[in-house]
C-alpha cells in the first residue's frame, strides 16, 4: 500500500491518531485543499457560522470532556476571528488545537490576498504556536501541538499551515515520539513539601480548601472529596472549579469571590490554613489582595510554577499536578496518628459549625415575585430540572453569576463558562461543542439577551445539526452587569446599556425551523421549561425577567472580600 | 546594579519574539539584548539587561522558563557571573589631543582600530559600568560616536539543565470513545522543581 499522500490528508491522519472524532471550522481560500481531503474522510467536520464560534465550540467540547478541542479557520480574517477564542482558552487553561490556513510559503510576507501574520499575531494568545514551512515537519508539529495543548497546564496551540504544504505530496511515516527539550512539566510535587503540608493541615484550627479550575483540568474531584472528608473541612469551588466537589456534598460551601456567598468569603477571610488547589488567586476571588485571607498560612498547589507567588506569596508552595499531589497528600494525612488527628479536632469542628451558621444566616437563596419572573427564580427552576446533572453553558454577565450561585453541579465538566476572559457570545457556541461531545446529556445554553445576540448566527448550526440544546435567554432588556456597575458606581447614569428590539423568539426560532416561546409570568416558567425539555429538538425560551434586579452579594471593586454588600441599597426618602 | 537575565533557548524562528513578548506584555523595557548560537547550533544563548524590581523579575523569569522554546532562564543579577560588553567609539582627535586620547584609551585597555587625520576609532571590551566611565572620559574630548554591543554574561556556577525527555505519540487511532491513553501520566519523567 502506497503511503504517498497530500499534506492535507497527512494532517487528517495525525488528527485521527490524536483521537479527534470531530472538529469545528469554517473553510476559505487557502484551506481548500484541506477541505477537499475531508470530502471522503470519516473525521467529522462541524460547520459553524463564524470562526470565533468555531473556537468557542471547540472549547465547549474540551470543557465537557477534557479532551483536546480542535478548530479550523482559513488565513487572514479566518485566523483573526479565532483570536477571542484563543485568549479565552488561554485564560481558562483549556486544551485547544487551532489549525489555520496560510498563504503559500512563497507568498508569505508579500501582503497576499487574505494574508495576515497569524504566527506573529497569535504568539501572545497561545501556549505555543507553529508555522509549518515544509511538509516533512507537518506530522511532527501536529503531534507536538496536541501534546503541548493537553499536558502540564493545558492551553491553546495554533498550527499555521500554508496552502502549498497542504497540497504537497509526500510519504507519510507515522511519528512515534516527539522531543521538546525545553518544555518542562512538573507533575509529581515535592515529597518533603507534601509532608509539611500535611503537618500544617493537622495543626490548623480553621482549615479551608480553596479549589479551582485545576481540579477539573486534572480530574482530581475524587481526591478533593477525599481530602475534604479526611480532615472534615469546608471547601469552596471557584467559578472555574464548580462541580469539582459535588454541590450537594456536606463539605461544599459555595463559590467565593465578587459574587460569592457570605459564608465562602467570611471563611476565606477567617481561616488559619488555606489549601489552594489549582487556583490563581484571581482578583475576582481575592478582592483587594493585600487584605485577602490575612490570618491564613497558604499552601498553594499548582502545576504551573509561574502561578506560585504571582498574586499571593504562599507559605508552602507545591508545584505539581493537583491530582497526583492530592493522592499523596491524602495518604500522608490519613496515616497520621489518631492523637495527631484528634489534637485540633474540637477547634475544627467549632470552625465548621461557624461556617455552617454563616451559610444558614446568609444563604444564596432564590427570590420570587408574584408579578414578574425573578432571574433567581429562573435559575432555581433550571436547577430543579437539572438536578445537578445537566450541562449548563453560560454566557457572561449577571445571568452567569446567578447560574453559578443557584444551579447545583454534582459532577465536574457540567458547568461551562468563560471565566477568565469573560467573553460575551460564548454561551451558545460552547453549548454546541458540549452537545457534540456529550450527545447523551441535557445541555442548557443559559444566556443573557446581550450575549445571545452576539451568537445568534449559530442558531443555524443548532438547527443544521438538529442539536437538542435548550437555549434559555434571561432577558432583562439590559446589559445587566454593566448597568449594575453604572447604577452603583456611576451615579445611575445608564449609558448604552439598554437593549431594545429583541427579536420575537417564536418567530426567530421558527425562522430556523424549531420551536421558541417568550414568557414573562412567574406561573408560566416551570411549565415552559418542562415543555422545552420535552421537545426532542432545539428550543429557544425567551424569559423576560425583572429588568432591575442586581446580583448580590457583591464585593465592590477594590474592597476586601469580607466587605460584602449583601443587597441593594435601602431606598432613601427624598425630601419634598 | 545591572540586572541580567541569561537564557538558553532553541535556535528557532519566533523564539526571540516569545522571550521579548514576556517583557513587552508587561510594558517592561529592554536595556540591552544579545543573542547568538551556542556550540550546539540548534541552541542560542541570550543575555538580556533589564530594569525590573526583584519580585517581578522572578515572575518574568518563571514565565520565560515556561516557554516551550526556552531550555533555561536564570537571573544572574545576584549570582556569581562575569559580564562583558563591547563598545566602538569614534573620537575626533586634532593633532594636539592625540597623545592624550591614546593615553586615556590605554588606561581603559581600548584598542585603536582605525586612525585617520580626523581621529580615532577605538574598541574597548569591559563590564558595562566600566564602559560607561570610558565613554564619559572620551566625551570630554568633544563629540563622539558610540555604538555598544549590549552585554553578554556567563554564570560562574555549573547549573544542571533539566530537560524534558522524548515522549511517545499515540500509537494508533484511539478507541471509539476517544479515551486518551494516559498521556498525562508520561509527564512524570521530569524531576521535581527547586522549591526549598
Amino acid at each position: 500500500m502506497s503511503n504517498l499522500m497530500s499534506g492535507a490528508k497527512m494532517l487528517l491522519e495525525c488528527l485521527v491518531r490524536e483521537g479527534v472524532d470531530c472538529f469545528f471550522g469554517y473553510p476559505g481560500g487557502v484551506t481548500l485543499p484541506f477541505y477537499d481531503a475531508m470530502y471522503d474522510h470519516h473525521i467529522r467536520h462541524i460547520l459553524v457560522r463564524h470562526e470565533e464560534n468555531a473556537c468557542f465550540a471547540a472549547e465547549g467540547y474540551a470543557r465537557a470532556t477534557g479532551k483536546v478541542g480542535v478548530c479550523c479557520a482559513t488565513s487572514g480574517p479566518g485566523a483573526t476571528n479565532l483570536i477571542t477564542g484563543l485568549v479565552d482558552s488561554m485564560m481558562d487553561s483549556i486544551p485547544i488545537v487551532a489549525i489555520t490556513g496560510q498563504v503559500s510559503t512563497k507568498l508569505i510576507g508579500s501582503d497576499a490576498f487574505q494574508e495576515a501574520d497569524t504566527f506573529g499575531i497569535t504568539r501572545s494568545c497561545t501556549k505555543h504556536n507553529f508555522l509549518v514551512k515544509t511538509l516533512a515537519e507537518l506530522p511532527q508539529i501536529v503531534h507536538e501541538a496536541f501534546y503541548i495543548a493537553a499536558s502540564g497546564r493545558p492551553g491553546p496551540v495554533l498550527v499555521d499551515v500554508p496552502k502549498d504544504v497542504f497540497q504537497a505530496q509526500g510519504h507519510y511515516a507515522p511519528v512515534t515520539s516527539i522531543h521538546l527539550p525545553g518544555y518542562k512539566v512538573f507533575t509529581e510535587g515535592h515529597t518533603g513539601q507534601i509532608k509539611r503540608a500535611a503537618q500544617m493541615i493537622w495543626d490548623a484550627e480553621r482549615p479551608w480548601v480553596y479549589a479551582g479550575g485545576g481540579i477539573i483540568a486534572a480530574g482530581a474531584s475524587q481526591e478533593l472529596r477525599e481530602l475534604a472528608e479526611i480532615v472534615d473541612m469546608p471547601v469552596v469551588c471557584t467559578l472555574m472549579g464548580l462541580g469539582g466537589l459535588p454541590a450537594e456534598h456536606p463539605n461544599f460551601v459555595s463559590m467565593p469571590g465578587m459574587h460569592g456567598s457570605y459564608a465562602a468569603n467570611m471563611g476565606m477571610s477567617n481561616c488559619d490554613v488555606m489549601i489552594a488547589l489549582g487556583v490563581r488567586f484571581d482578583d475576582r476571588v481575592t478582592g483587594r489582595i493585600s487584605a485577602f485571607a490575612p490570618h491564613a498560612k497558604v499552601i498553594h498547589v499548582d502545576i504551573d510554577p509561574a502561578e506560585i507567588g504571582k498574586n499571593r506569596a504562599p507559605d508552602l508552595p507545591i508545584v505539581g499536578d493537583v491530582k497526583r499531589v492530592l493522592e499523596r497528600l491524602n495518604k500522608v494525612l490519613a496515616e497520621a496518628t489518631a492523637e495527631r488527628k484528634a489534637k485540633n479536632a474540637a477547634a475544627r469542628k467549632a470552625w465548621f459549625a461557624q461556617v455552617r451558621t454563616w451559610k444558614q444566616e446568609f444563604p444564596l437563596a432564590p427570590s420570587y415575585s408574584d408579578t414578574e419572573i425573578k432571574p433567581q427564580h429562573l435559575m432555581a427552576e433550571i436547577d430543579r430540572l437539572s438536578g445537578g446533572q445537566a450541562i449548563v453553558c453560560s454566557d457572561v454577565g449577571q445571568h452567569q453569576m446567578w447560574a453559578a450561585q443557584l444551579i447545583r453541579f454534582n459532577e465536574p465538566r457540567l458547568w461551562i463558562n468563560s471565566g477568565g476572559l469573560g467573553s460575551m457570545g460564548f454561551g451558545l457556541p460552547s453549548a454546541i461543542g458540549a452537545q457534540f461531545a456529550r450527545p447523551d446529556k441535557l445541555v442548557f445554553a443559559v444566556v443573557g439577551d446581550g450575549g445571545f445576540q452576539m451568537s445568534i448566527p449559530e442558531l443555524a448550526t443548532v438547527a443544521n445539526y438538529g442539536l437538542p440544546i435548550k437555549i434559555v435567554v434571561m432577558n432583562n432588556g439590559y446589559l445587566g452587569m454593566v448597568r449594575q456597575w453604572q447604577e452603583l458606581f456611576y451615579n445611575n447614569r445608564l449609558s448604552a446599556v439598554e437593549l431594545d428590539c429583541f427579536p420575537d423568539a417564536e418567530k426567530l426560532a421558527g425562522a430556523y425551523g424549531f420551536k421558541g416561546r417568550t414568557i414573562d409570568k412567574p406561573y408560566e416558567l416551570a411549565g415552559a421549561l418542562e415543555a422545552a425539555m420535552r421537545e426532542p429538538g432545539p428550543y429557544l425560551l425567551n424569559v423576560k425577567v425583572s429588568p432591575y434586579e442586581n446580583v448580590y452579594p457583591m464585593i465592590p471593586a477594590g474592597a476586601a472580600i469580607n466587605e460584602m454588600v449583601m443587597g441593594p441599597p435601602e431606598p432613601v426618602a427624598v425630601p419634598k | 546594579m545591572l540586572q541580567v537575565i541569561s537564557l538558553l533557548l532553541e535556535n528557532k524562528p519566533g523564539a526571540l519574539m516569545r522571550v521579548t513578548g514576556v517583557l513587552t506584555a508587561r510594558g517592561y523595557n529592554i536595556d540591552t539584548l544579545t543573542v547568538a548560537r551556542t556550540l550546539d547550533p540548534e541552541l542560542s544563548r541570550m543575555t538580556i539587561v533589564v530594569d525590573i524590581d526583584p519580585v517581578l523579575r522572578a515572575q518574568v523569569i518563571k514565565q520565560m522558563n515556561k516557554l516551550v522554546n526556552v531550555l533555561q532562564a536564570v537571573d544572574l543579577t545576584e549570582a556569581p557571573a562575569v559580564c562583558r560588553e563591547l563598545v566602538l567609539v569614534r573620537v575626533r582627535a586634532p593633532l594636539e589631543m592625540r597623545t592624550a586620547i591614546l593615553k586615556e584609551a590605554e588606561i581603559f585597555k581600548a584598542r585603536v582600530i582605525d586612525s585617520s587625520t580626523e581621529g580615532f576609532a577605538l574598541e574597548a571590551t569591559d563590564d558595562p559600568e566600566k564602559l560607561d566611565e570610558f565613554i564619559q572620559v572620551m566625551r570630554s574630548y568633544g563629540d563622539i560616536e558610540v555604538i555598544r554591543s549590549g552585554a553578554v554574561a556567563m554564570s560562574l556556577e555549573v547549573k544542571k539543565l533539566r530537560l524534558q525527555p522524548p515522549v511517545a505519540t499515540p500509537s494508533a487511532p484511539r478507541d471509539a470513545n476517544g479515551a486518551s491513553p494516559a498521556r498525562r501520566e508520561q509527564d512524570t519523567a521530569v524531576e521535581v522543581t527547586e522549591e526549598n
